[in-house]
């Protein structure tokens, strides 16, 4: 552990953004529970992650294709297991993304949350641990370890500060999570009892240096543990049926942060261990997998549409959403990718502003009931407005974060094939008409008369919500600041394992036509 | 055997059996001030514990003895029993440490039988781990057995107590005979009881009609073994005794005797009947299976958190045997990390569910927990780390163990037994949750009695049961190194 404290002391901000949270943990655990400190000091360590997050962004832009800020220290050496975590130009956006969040979440909890306030923020830097290792992970094990160190906060704040349902459909939350992710851990034995390692980077090099080939049983072996845990996460189709309860019964922040970030372990999993560790598997079985996506989109979408309560209304867009990435990743091309992931901060924004928004809604009125509500535009236009940001966000309006993610994901859908655009493309409609739908009904109209005051958006209220906006807005204007970081990781991605060589063997004359598209996503981005 | 059976073993054997002697002479010590006080026995408590630290000091290598054979190759002094035996001492010290209030609580004037008792059960199990011959482990499974079954039954004037006594003396002893008539044949057909000479005597005999006398043979002690440990179909005495027993001795006996009896199981079927591999491999494979069903589907519909942890040993059990099935030198080190871990978790679950209990053990159903986050929030907080640890949560031991465990059986190509495994161990997340649900998520129906704070021996003992739940899960490597490269002096 000597090297390790030096490491972390040579001043390693991926270790300094690792360990913040959980010493913010121990703290406010410390803290005693009837004072303001337990807040003051969660926000001080989510800000303090974020900016020590902030300084991973220039060893990452230089050299967007590799892993920078490594950390690689022997742990349960006995076991051949490392705590090897390092920062690609995936890995990078989603950690800012995390630790940008968190803070807004803390901020949330303060407003929302009305008791035992310090165990649900020492349960908020557990889960910022979890998902920041879960994020930067490069031992597959240590991965799996994050990935459970972040279930076990989530399961609490559900369970302990939800709604009157909350501890049963928390129970199901956990068990359905932990039975995919035994299963993952399944997968990870399979491939070290097959190369005797337990590093990503090292497998992956053995991979594509072919000293190792798996047979056709063992890649089905691989490949479908690993998606049971990612498909039960993110979730795909027909695993999500624990998503919309929990969503449901979860208490604001904690909702906010499930849809915001947690969805997000499930598609970046996929994306760096789904795809690549069994690469043939996941081409092989890719169309029935797109089926279910396609399936996520629309369901998701149709029962959004009929749902009474708003809470659930955005659980499900959210399903139906996350649906999309999940095809633009099986798409296995460029587009898809980048479209992905890039959808993955858009989504992260504005599902998260969503749901922030319309937990201010539900302080002021108590209920979730689009019913109970109507007109309020009215009484409060600050809000009103705000949430019509975030819902065009989430519509895929241009200008907006959501459009340059679900352009590149239609694009790389109907690269790949194009009876797949046509299912993502009906999600984005069906998305415009329960969205709009949805705000008709709540903010415009007759005041609803149950109601007789609501307050606007105060100081306090606007400062968790104006950085996301202003993100939202940067995402949808100027997508030269994350693209090409996205874009080279995900090539480098989709190269070391021979997927796009595959497919441009397959698809040869459409090669240069595809490049030329990729100019055009990325300037009608701009031009935006 | 080389050595001539009238010469007195030199004084290095007793050297080596020192611990054992040193548990056997407090536990007399014991006894006979028991009969001598009056009043509070607490301090005869503190003897045991300085009886079996000073075990447990004795045992380790090179301060006393060094390794080696002792008492004409009757037990084997390995690192594999020097690791087994510490950690039956460690069960025996914490299981003390836990009831020392709880004795307090139910019946001030008892408890020196208790601790006498629990010595003893030691002192077999040691013998047990150390045994190099099928007589000594007969012996060491009596001494240990004997001794448990008085537990068992110790508050005599509780009704469960006194059937969770009877039923498990009578299956018990029904094991024990099976057992001992395993070891008859062997006898009979190897003309020895010594381990090292059944594994020689195996490859020259394989195609004679003694080596199916020998098959059976191995069955019945597979059996007899297999009550010990509580694996299917041979469980069904578990759950009853686990509920009836007070919960010191619950978490002494889901422990310590099973720790023992899986290393006997280790020792006999990875050195001894190795030879025999090809035929025992899938009953293993099945009882694993079975066990982990039975106990976690068992787990499922209980009510009673006694009776619920009574299947969840089961279904732990099973995972062991995973290990066994695995029948390599990874599996041995597996099931010896996978035991140590089990027992720690397992004393500190107990000692917290006694704790809330209250007098008579009145409050041992789950929804009795309700609300114990608000109560005592330190106790409901290490309660939880047993219970994730027991669903294999990271970070703790219970999540390094099974990961190793599973590895073993991966490595040993049982693809079909770990995805099940695993699969097992995702559903028995759903019955320990219950226990999380009701300390965080629930408010008592009736107002409960306000529990007081636990007594300080109590609360290190679960202080220490969870440090070690988490030092074992987090910094694992210094024992999974000793249980490493014990296991290679087993399996050489």
């Amino acid at each position: 552990m000597d090297s390790f404290l030096s490491s972390v002391l040579s001043f390693n901000y991926l270790a300094l953004a690792l360990f913040i949270p959980l010493i913010g943990f121990f703290v406010v655990t410390a803290c005693p529970r009837t004072s303001r400190l337990p807040f003051f000091y969660a926000l001080v360590f989510t800000l303090g992650t974020f900016i020590a997050a902030l300084r991973l962004i220039r060893p990452a832009l230089a050299h967007p294709d590799l892993f920078t800020s490594q950390i690689d220290e022997p742990w349960m050496s006995g076991l051949k297991i490392r705590l090897h975590m390092g920062v690609d130009g995936i890995s990078l956006w989603l950690i800012l993304l995390t630790t940008f969040l968190m803070p807004i979440a803390v901020w949330a909890t303060e407003r929302m949350v009305r008791q035992r306030r310090k165990s649900f923020f020492a349960m908020l830097m557990l889960f910022e641990f979890g998902l920041i290792g879960v994020f930067s992970a490069l031992d597959l094990v240590a991965f799996y370890v994050f990935w459970e160190i972040a279930l076990v906060p989530m399961y609490l704040m559900v369970g302990g500060w939800g709604g009157s349902n909350a501890f049963k459909v928390s129970v199901k939350f956990f068990v359905y999570t932990m039975a995919g992710s035994v299963l993952m851990l399944g997968s990870i034995l399979y491939l070290h009892s097959l190369t005797n390692s337990f590093d990503y980077v090292d497998i992956v090099k053995m991979m594509t240096g072919g000293q190792i080939q798996f047979t056709a049983r063992d890649q089905l072996f691989i490949f479908f543990g690993l998606l049971a845990a990612f498909a039960v996460k993110a979730p795909i189709f027909p695993l999500h049926t624990w998503l919309p309860n929990t969503y449901a019964e979860a208490p604001m922040p904690a909702t906010f942060l499930l849809a915001a970030v947690m969805s997000k372990m499930g598609t970046y999993g996929l994306l760096r261990f789904g795809i690549t560790m069994a690469p043939a598997a996941a081409h092989r079985f890719a169309p029935w997998i797109a089926v279910c996506a396609i399936i996520g989109i629309v369901y998701g979408a149709l029962l959004a549409l009929v749902q009474p309560n708003i809470k659930r209304l955005i659980a499900y867009s959210s399903l139906s959403h996350i649906s999309v990435i999940v095809l633009g990743i099986f798409a296995f091309n460029q587009q898809g990718a980048d479209g992905a992931v890039y959808q993955m901060l858009a989504h992260g924004l504005s599902t998260g502003a969503l749901f922030l928004l319309a937990g201010y809604l539900q302080s002021r009125r108590h209920s979730m009931e689009i019913a109970d509500f109507g007109g309020v535009a009215a009484l409060a236009p600050r809000l009103a407005a705000a949430f019509s940001i975030a819902l065009f966000a989430s519509i895929g309006l241009p200008s907006l974060c959501n459009f340059v993610g679900e352009f590149l994901l239609l694009q790389g859908a109907a690269i790949a094939n194009f009876h797949w655009a046509i299912g993502a493309a009906l999600g984005v409609i069906l998305s415009a008409a329960y969205m709009l739908w949805m705000y008709q009904r709540t903010f415009m109209g007759k005041l609803n008369p149950a109601i007789e005051h609501f307050h606007d958006l105060d100081f306090r209220d606007w400062v968790p919500v104006v950085p996301l906006m202003i993100l939202m807005v940067w995402l949808g204007c100027y997508s030269q600041t994350f693209m090409p970081s996205i874009s080279a990781a995900t090539n480098q991605l989709l190269d070391k394992t021979n997927m796009t060589n595959q497919y441009r063997v397959m698809e040869l004359e459409r090669e240069f036509r595809r490049l030329q598209v990729v100019n055009v996503a990325v300037e009608v981005a701009h031009a935006r | 055997m080389p050595d001539n059976l009238m010469a007195s073993p030199p004084i290095a054997d007793y050297y080596r059996l020192l611990p054992e002697i040193l548990l056997t002479v407090f536990g007399i010590i014991v006894m006979i001030l028991e009969s001598l006080s009056k009043g509070k026995r607490t301090y005869l408590g503190i003897i045991s514990l300085i009886g079996l630290a000073a075990a447990f000091a004795a045992n380790l290598p090179g301060l006393v003895a060094e390794p080696g054979f002792a008492f004409h190759n009757m037990v084997s002094i390995d690192s594999y029993g020097i690791f087994f035996r510490a950690v039956v001492i460690g069960v025996g010290f914490l299981s003390i440490l836990s009831s020392l209030s709880y004795l307090d609580r139910e019946d001030s004037n008892a408890g020196g039988e208790f601790y006498a008792l629990i010595l003893f059960s030691v002192v077999g199990q040691c013998i047990m781990v150390t045994a190099a011959d099928l007589i000594m482990v007969f012996i060491g499974l009596e001494i240990s057995s004997i001794a448990t079954y008085v537990l068992a039954g110790f508050l005599r004037d509780d009704r469960r107590n006194n059937e969770a006594a009877l039923k498990y003396f009578l299956l018990g002893s029904f094991a024990t005979a099976f057992f001992l008539y395993g070891t008859a044949w062997i006898f009979g057909s190897v003309t020895s009881t010594n381990l090292e000479a059944i594994r020689r005597w195996m490859p020259d005999n394989q195609t004679t009609s003694l080596s199916a006398i020998v098959a059976v043979a191995v069955a019945m002690i597979f059996v007899g073994l297999g009550f010990k440990v509580s694996v299917a179909p041979f469980q069904m005495w578990a759950p009853d005794v686990y509920q009836g027993a007070a919960a010191p001795a619950t978490g002494f006996m889901s422990a310590g005797p099973k720790a023992a009896a899986f290393a006997v199981f280790f020792r006999l079927f990875l050195t001894a009947f190795l030879p025999l591999h090809d035929r025992w491999a899938w009953l293993v494979w099945g009882v694993a299976l079975g066990t982990m069903l039975i106990g976690n589907l068992g787990a499922l519909m209980q009510t009673n958190v006694k009776r619920m942890l009574g299947y969840s040993s089961i279904a732990h059990a099973g995972y062991v045997m995973v290990a066994l099935a695995a029948a390599s030198q990874v599996g041995v080190s597996a099931a010896m990390f996978y035991l140590a871990s089990y027992a720690v978790m397992n004393i500190g679950a107990f000692a917290v569910i006694g704790y809330v209990a209250s007098r008579n053990e009145r409050f041992v159903k789950i929804e009795d927990l309700a609300g114990l986050g608000r109560r005592q929030p330190a106790v409901a907080a290490l309660l939880s780390i047993f219970v994730f640890s027991l669903i294999g949560v990271p970070l703790t031991g219970g999540f390094v163990g099974k990961f190793y465990v599973f590895q073993a059986a991966l490595n040993s190509h049982l693809v079909w037994l770990t995805i099940l495994g695993l699969v097992n161990s995702a559903i028995a997340a759903y019955y320990y949750l219950k226990i999380i649900v009701a300390i965080y998520m629930r408010e008592p129906d009736v107002p409960v009695m306000q529990l007081e704070a636990p007594p300080i021996s109590l609360r290190l003992a679960m202080w220490v049961s969870a440090i070690g739940v988490l030092l074992l899960g987090i910094f694992p490597s210094t024992l999974l190194e000793f249980a490493t490269s014990s296991a290679a002096s087993l399996t050489k």
